[in-house]
């Protein structure tokens, strides 16, 4: 027998073998085989029971986190993998939860789907933790909710799409998600509001095709009606484009009384300058939530003065008195926030530190039984005090805030100020 | 306080009601200028083009160095425009000598393919590098001659467009000065018509090589430099520029400087009437349909030579 | 690298089946299931590529967009339509085959950098329809509810059932890709790789061929988009962006473009160095990848595949 041809032999004995060993269910197996199997599997089970003991926290209390701390939305998550660091860190100095401590396990997402799909799997399976935060976009929420509902984990995104909480199929939310960001559809109704008491109702339209852009265009588009806005332009641009004089000049020519904008990201600003550009600042411009950062006035170079937009409690912190509900809160968060990182907060942080907060509130009350925790966040979160909102979540709202969870803000000398 | 006429308290000094003459004047404004830009970008693919045969994929990356390496001496170091000017062109020249000596020098056995992935290759690393130097974030740079806009017949113009505009024009004199008349311009043509010969006569061809790459630099740092007071620059505007100014200069005939300027500005105009008149998501996509009608149809372009386009090598 | 021994065959079809079982009791290491799914899905698009690339010598800077095809054709027709998951996956597959013959026709008579231009504008174009045409596609908020797969009740849908699936599915595959490559089609494309003249005057028909080439590798990325889309049970746009067609370039060129090994090792690497080793760099493992990119080129023109080669070439000396 040649070298060749053993060696041949012994591959397909190996391939043989390898083949019995992944199917060692099959109950028809004879001899040896059969024996070296049950011992295998009764190891495996052994293995398997210490392995699930030695990872039940009884030290700490598991959470997970992903956040696109980089990549192209990294303004979203750097912010949120901060906050809800700096959060985690501040519980456990006060002593921990009941005494233990929280264990944040956080994962990069950069944005990318398939990479937040095999980070929950992770987290769940490898991690083992009760509750996971995160992510913090609307596309990869959607990706990994039927993770977390397949897994019975609960998840508080820290995304903005209503469609996270709200299963088009049964009108009813996803049993295990939960989110913390107020909805586009709060921010086009303070809009509205807003508008319809100026006595404007033809207003033109222009957003950004992501998917942030995408939803809020949808609610302006749905909620019009109701509020008798006539929408007369509907633009839009691409979220890397640096020229939206086109759109804007189009607009112009149909003479709306109120511009609304609906992007996030440098787009924003380059519409504002645009709009400048073309000498249309005398028409109102409002801006959509994502605008909420001093940044973004600071490069619209003076374009932004006299714009509005919606913004939650921690974004004007400092324009909060004592008898504002959020008041506390945010202060607190916005002073931490800098001392911390000497850097200003950012809106979207916010949004960690309300998921975040909820947890452990929850964790504190129920311990560390994922279904407990999934409970008493339906029942029990009522009337929380957070950093874009009072939340109260119920079985049929998972998002839990209303349109007061904004604020209309005027950009006024290069920084906001309440909007009568 | 009910308004019965809002039409006039938002339309205050300054702003009649716009026509749709106007309107398309408007387009055909935005048009020429972002055209411009694509042209430049065209120009500095013909002149790589002409001299190796290569597509430098990594062209638009030139344009943004340029506008974020000017942010940092202008803005950050604070120097004025007259000496920001010269030695931000300086260092993206420099660029473009690495890109030539680092990427494409040192392939042993040039071929289409190897080269193409060379050129993506620098183009993903130098993005990468000016994500990590810069971030993420956008880069503004004060207009150089002011923002007050002028009015023409209901369109307005920005005073920033017509220095883009400028300095094509500047950047097509200078060339066909160099080219016709300058020894090292007529040797580099000399590489372009045929790489052996000229090399026969003495000219180093792989010098030759690396000046084009510079050139190509420097005329794609003016781009970016002049562009980021209108729209701003961040570190991954190269791939989309590199793609219509491609596109630009197929449609002028590649190789042909004249078809570079003249296809840089259609596309742009495409653009901004497209985006304008058709459907404003599709934008983008007009400069690229573009592109694929001229290679499906007319490879050779405006002015190229079909002759020409059929012996080059690749 | 022309004749593919049985034997390496073998071995690595043995790796792949014991594969989970040994990562399943290696704690570090028993999340690498889930990631070998995604390689195999690569994978198939990758074999694809390299048959292009390597044996027919044309480039392709677009084909996420196939393998966005086969994806949302396959989510839209499970979806919207409640078809069978096999029905929409063979559907996804004709819809590549028909576009790749309508845009590689006129395409593949293009020279080098006029096809990969072509070929570039082509795959841009086809990701701004799917983020624009939301009545379909679900725009850029992508679609989610996509069912699993399953065959006569035998539901996939745990990750190591999908994960034989996927790597049966590339095994199968590879010996036909293997098969086509040491039959008289192969025969002709090398010829056309190495000369097209030459192949001409001894009368093969370059262009039917390129477009059989270019239509074949198509329908595997759609065959991996399909399976990415029942897998996930979602997607998004933002998947079949210019980046992943760079990506694949990059699997191609670090495994070799001349041969299917080539394919599969490149298309493992990638995967690895995406979702697992280069978590420490987050977004910077861009860089990374232009690195590989460019080192691979000047010195591995043959790929990681060529290495064997180098060594040996070394060792004569």
């Amino acid at each position: 027998m040649t070298l060749r041809r053993i060696s041949i032999f012994a591959v397909i004995c190996l391939c043989s073998l390898g083949l019995l060993i992944s199917c060692a269910e099959k109950p028809d197996m004879s001899g040896k085989v059969a024996e070296l199997t049950k011992e295998n599997a009764a190891l495996k089970a052994q293995l398997a029971k210490l392995t699930e003991e030695s990872a039940k926290p009884t030290g700490t209390y598991k959470v997970g986190a992903i956040f696109s701390a980089t990549g192209r939305t990294s303004f979203l998550g750097d912010p949120e993998k901060k906050t809800a660091e700096m959060l985690a860190e501040q519980i456990n100095a006060a002593g921990g939860i009941n005494g233990r401590k929280l264990e944040l396990i956080v994962y990069d997402t950069e944005g990318d789907a398939t990479k937040a799909n095999l980070h929950l799997k992770r987290l769940i399976t490898k991690d083992k933790v009760s509750v996971v935060i995160g992510p913090s976009l609307s596309g990869t929420s959607l990706a990994v909710l039927p993770v977390a509902e397949e897994n019975e984990t609960p998840l508080i995104s820290c995304a903005a799409s209503y469609k996270i909480v709200h299963n088009e199929k049964t009108g009813k939310p996803y049993k295990w998600v939960f989110k913390t960001p107020q909805t586009d559809t709060m921010a086009v109704e303070a809009i509205y509001t807003h508008l319809a008491k100026r006595d404007l109702n033809k207003i033109a339209i222009v957003s950004v095709t992501s998917g942030f852009g995408a939803s809020g265009r949808g609610e302006l588009i749905r909620l019009a009606p109701t509020y008798g806005m006539k929408i007369v332009a509907d633009e839009k641009y691409g979220p890397k484009d640096t020229d939206m004089t086109a759109q804007l000049t189009k607009i112009k020519g149909l003479s709306p009384q109120a511009i609304v904008n609906w992007s996030v990201g440098p787009t924003q600003v380059t519409v504002l300058r645009n709009y400048r550009d073309l000498g249309m600042d005398s028409i109102p411009f409002y801006q959509s939530h994502g605008f909420g950062s001093r940044k973004n006035i600071e490069l619209a170079a003076g374009a932004a003065e006299g714009v509005y937009c919606p913004l939650g409690a921690c974004n004007i912190a400092e324009m909060l008195t004592p008898y504002d509900t959020q008041y506390n809160v945010a202060m607190q968060y916005m002073k931490n926030y800098k001392a911390k990182y000497n850097e200003p907060l950012s809106s979207f942080g916010g949004h960690a530190w309300d998921a975040l907060q909820m947890v452990a509130q929850a964790l504190a009350s129920v311990g560390d039984d994922k279904a407990k925790i999934r409970d008493y966040l339906e029942d029990n979160i009522k009337g929380f005090v957070g950093q874009h909102g009072v939340f109260t979540y119920s079985p049929d709202d998972h998002n839990g805030l209303t349109k007061d969870a904004f604020t209309m803000v005027i950009v006024k000398d290069g920084d906001w100020s309440r909007s009568s | 306080m009910v308004n019965h006429h809002p039409h006039f308290l938002f339309y205050g000094s300054g702003m009649e009601k716009i026509t749709l003459a106007s309107q398309l004047l408007q387009y055909l404004i935005t048009g020429l200028t972002v055209g411009s830009i694509y042209a430049m970008v065209a120009v500095g693919f013909n002149i790589i083009y002409n001299v190796t045969e290569i597509i430098n994929f990594a062209q638009g990356e030139f344009v943004m160095l340029g506008g974020l390496i000017m942010v940092f001496f202008h803005v950050t170091l604070g120097l004025p425009l007259i000496l920001a000017f010269p030695a931000t062109i300086l260092l993206v020249t420099l660029a473009g000598v690495l890109l030539d000596r680092l990427a494409i020098r040192p392939i042993r056995q040039p071929s289409v393919l190897t080269l193409i992935i060379a050129t993506i290759a620098a183009s993903i690393l130098i993005k990468g590098a000016a994500m990590f130097i810069w971030g993420k974030d956008p880069y503004d740079l004060p207009a150089f001659s002011g923002r007050n806009p002028i009015n023409v017949l209901g369109a307005v113009i920005q005073p920033q467009y017509f220095w883009v505009i400028g300095f094509l024009i500047i950047i097509v004199i200078a060339l066909s000065i160099f080219f016709d008349r300058t020894i090292i311009g007529k040797a580099m043509s000399a590489c372009a018509d045929n790489a052996d010969a000229a090399s026969l006569v003495g000219i180093d061809v792989k010098r030759m090589i690396l000046l084009s790459f510079a050139l190509s630099a420097g005329i794609g740092a003016v781009a970016g430099i002049t562009v980021t007071p209108i729209s701003l620059m961040e570190y991954d505007r190269g791939v989309m520029l590199a793609v219509k100014g491609f596109g630009a200069a197929i449609l002028g005939g590649l190789g042909s400087f004249p078809g570079a300027i003249l296809g840089g500005l259609i596309i742009g105009s495409i653009e901004s009437f497209g985006a304008g008149l058709i459907s404003s998501g599709y934008k983008d996509a007009f400069a690229l349909i573009v592109l694929m009608v001229v290679l499906f149809f007319k490879p050779s372009g405006i002015f190229g030579d079909i002759e020409i386009s059929r012996i080059k090598r690749f | 690298m022309l004749r593919i021994g049985k034997l390496p065959i073998t071995i690595f079809a043995v790796l792949i089946i014991i594969f989970p079982w040994i990562a399943d009791h290696i704690s570090a290491i028993d999340h690498y299931p889930d990631i070998m799914v995604f390689a195999g899905i690569y994978c198939l698009i990758a074999m694809g590529l390299s048959l292009l690339m390597g044996y027919a010598g044309q480039i392709s800077i677009g084909h996420a967009a196939f393998y966005g095809i086969g994806a949302y054709v396959s989510a839209i027709l499970t979806v919207r339509y409640g078809l069978n998951p096999w029905t929409g996956m063979l559907a996804g597959m004709v819809v590549a085959a028909v576009v790749a013959l309508l845009v590689g026709a006129p395409s593949l008579k293009l020279k080098g950098h006029y096809l990969a231009m072509a070929t570039l504008a082509f795959g841009i174009i086809v990701y701004i329809i799917f983020n624009e045409e939301t009545e379909w596609t679900g725009g850029p908020d992508g679609m989610s509810g996509i069912p699993g797969l399953s065959i006569f009740g035998f539901g996939f849908d745990s990750v190591e059932k999908y994960y034989y699936l996927v790597w049966g599915i590339v095994f199968i595959v590879f010996i036909f890709t293997i098969n086509v490559i040491q039959s008289g089609t192969g025969r002709a494309l090398r010829a056309i790789h190495s000369s097209e003249p030459a192949a001409s005057a001894m009368g093969v028909d370059i262009s039917r061929f390129k477009v059989i080439v270019f239509v074949y590798s198509a329908m595997l990325a759609s065959l991996a988009g399909s399976l990415y889309a029942h897998y996930l049970n979602f997607i998004n746009p933002s998947t079949f962006d210019l980046f992943f067609s760079i990506k694949l370039l990059i699997m191609i060129a670090l495994g070799g473009m001349h041969s299917i090994w080539g394919a599969v090792i490149g298309s493992g690497l990638i995967t690895f160095l995406s979702y697992e080793w280069l978590h420490y760099f987050g977004e910077f493992e861009v860089i990374v990848y232009g690195a590989i990119l460019l080192l691979v080129t000047i010195f591995l023109p043959h790929g990681l595949v060529g290495v064997p080669g180098i060594v040996k070439g070394w060792l004569r000396r």
